[in-house]
């Protein structure tokens, strides 16, 4: 049986950006939006435990938080016009404030894909639209936020807290792009939620390998993106990215929390569902014209995910993808793990070669990948004590405890005491 | 409508402004129409002497030749525009061309 509270709780994690933009439209106020929407969830818990829970309980959060936000504005007195922080677009009708909000079912009329706009904002700092996006479009508290980019709550608070200044004081839109304007703000949003899986996937620091909690949220931002603006192919690609990654965290590590190398995973305890999901978006993703950067992530990301075994894996059209995600995309971390198709296609020699290249140009100094990579090409061409010394720099500087482990691991093996 | 002071830097030329390209001074003079025709407003505009004018005044009092700081960009000019919000400040950012350097889009305190 479920309770009352767990339903609230779910309607908390799917509803939350929803009924916040509804409201935002009410108070044209970040802050007092967020106010009027926790005290609708916390009336909500009383509410249906007294009369029942309504049918929509996202219908009648709307109602609650936007009938709370009337009330706010009456009683403060103030006039809507000194009340402009966010502006709306000049087509727009004017706030709806006649019971449950249906209206703008569209996908490009939809507040969520506003706010998501709002927060990833390219005038914002990336940690800060990350911060946000948490923040108002998932729901996130902010201790919860702080805990999961480890840092101290006050800190989390602050960067938060000036983000919707400067959102207010340079009156950043809550509106859709401009159409010109689409791809590089989309591309922005994208790049926030596959951080966010990126931290939640491999914790930068921290006792554990994943932060489950991160990559989920990521996963359904992708997957709410997915809906609003399903011809965009790039957003399906990042969806794809995602599942074919969250499809193998069940197996990234052991009971105890050792990390396992792909090779040493156990593939039939992968998510086969999210597997061929995530396949069909691929297909999806890379018909119609040059593919972009997510879906030729996603391209690669299914390849591993759909072969039969390590062995068995088709690097050969790996390294073709990765050839094009690197011409799309020219990063020195494409470059890196452009360098692990290498080795497996050509030799450990010759990747070897480029990621000494990388090591070179410099713009990876502090990676903990670079040298991890490095030492195992070294390992492999069987150059055990410069393998040492690169175990030794990668461990110095991971922050993640399981991946720290690992390598002093693999460390023992290629030098053992004595 | 809130005020954007739009900020416009490039590396010096050494011939001034004879050195700037035709279709770059084209497209700075037909910014003002473009801007117009959105909405906006100019509310008012400048460009700079060279650098090597430039007297700053630091902290103690002292005078100094030159700017303040040695950069490859120098501000060649501002203006100050009436937009409606943010994108559409940088929309009017994007309506002068970049040689070499780069224009900022910086909201003004209201008055």
């Amino acid at each position: 049986m479920t309770s009352v509270a767990d339903v609230v709780a779910d309607a908390h994690r799917r509803e939350w950006a929803r009924v916040l933009a509804a409201t935002v439209r009410v108070t044209r106020d970040l802050e007092l939006a967020e106010e009027c929407v926790q005290d609708a969830y916390a009336d909500a818990l009383d509410a249906w435990t007294r009369g029942g829970v309504p049918d929509r309980p996202g219908a009648w959060l709307t109602t609650a938080a936007r009938h709370n936000a009337l009330d706010a504005l009456r009683r403060a007195g103030t006039l809507r016009s000194k009340l402009h922080l966010l502006v709306e677009p000049a087509s727009s009708p004017g706030p709806d404030v006649s019971g449950a909000d249906l209206r703008d079912g569209a996908a490009a009329g939809d507040d969520r894909l506003r706010l998501v706009f709002l927060c990833c904002h390219p005038a914002l700092a990336a940690e800060a639209q990350v911060a946000l996006t948490l923040r108002l479009v998932c729901g996130m508290t902010t201790p919860e936020i702080a805990r999961a980019f480890l840092v101290p709550e006050t800190t989390m608070a602050a960067r938060v807290t000036r983000a919707k200044k400067k959102i207010a004081a340079a009156r950043i839109p809550f509106r859709m792009p401009a159409p010109a304007d689409l791809p590089g703000r989309l591309d922005a949003a994208l790049t926030v939620i596959h951080l966010l899986f990126t931290t939640g996937h491999t914790a930068p620091a921290g006792p554990t390998l994943t932060k489950d909690d991160l990559a989920g949220r990521a996963l359904e931002l992708a997957r709410m993106l997915r809906d609003l603006m399903p011809g965009e192919r790039e957003v399906r690609g990042l969806l794809a990215l995602l599942l074919a990654g969250h499809a193998r965290r069940a197996t990234r590590t052991t009971a105890d929390g050792r990390l396992l190398p792909l090779e040493e995973q156990d593939r039939s305890a992968w998510d086969r569902a999210a597997i061929a999901e995530a396949h069909d978006l691929v297909v999806g993703a890379l018909r119609g014209g040059r593919p972009g950067r997510f879906a030729l992530q996603a391209a690669i990301a299914a390849l591993h995910a759909t072969a039969p075994a390590y062995e068995a894996t088709d690097w050969a059209q790996i390294l073709v993808l990765y050839d094009e995600l690197a011409r799309v995309w020219p990063s020195p971390v494409v470059a890196l793990n452009r360098a692990v198709a290498v080795a497996m296609t050509s030799g450990p020699a010759d990747a070897l070669a480029e990621v000494e290249r990388l090591d070179r140009e410099g713009r990876l100094a502090g990676y903990p990948y670079l040298a991890a990579v490095r030492a195992d090409l070294l390992r492999r061409t069987g150059r055990g004590a410069e393998a040492a010394a690169e175990y030794e720099r990668a461990i110095a500087l991971t922050g993640n405890e399981a991946e720290r482990s690992f390598l002093v691991g693999r460390l023992a093996e290629t030098a053992p005491p004595g | 409508m809130p005020q954007y002071a739009i900020l416009i830097y490039e590396k010096e030329t050494p011939g001034g402004v004879a050195d700037i390209p035709p279709e770059v001074m084209e497209a700075n003079l037909r910014a003002g129409e473009h801007i117009a025709a959105m909405g906006a407003k100019v509310v008012t505009e400048h460009a700079l002497q060279p650098s090597a004018t430039t007297r700053t005044i630091h902290k103690g009092g002292m005078v100094t030749d030159g700017p303040f700081i040695e950069s490859k960009e120098v501000i060649a000019g501002f203006f100050v525009v009436e937009a409606a919000d943010l994108d559409q400040a940088i929309a009017i950012g994007r309506l002068l061309p970049i040689m070499d350097g780069a224009v900022e889009v910086r909201p003004l305190l209201a008055p």
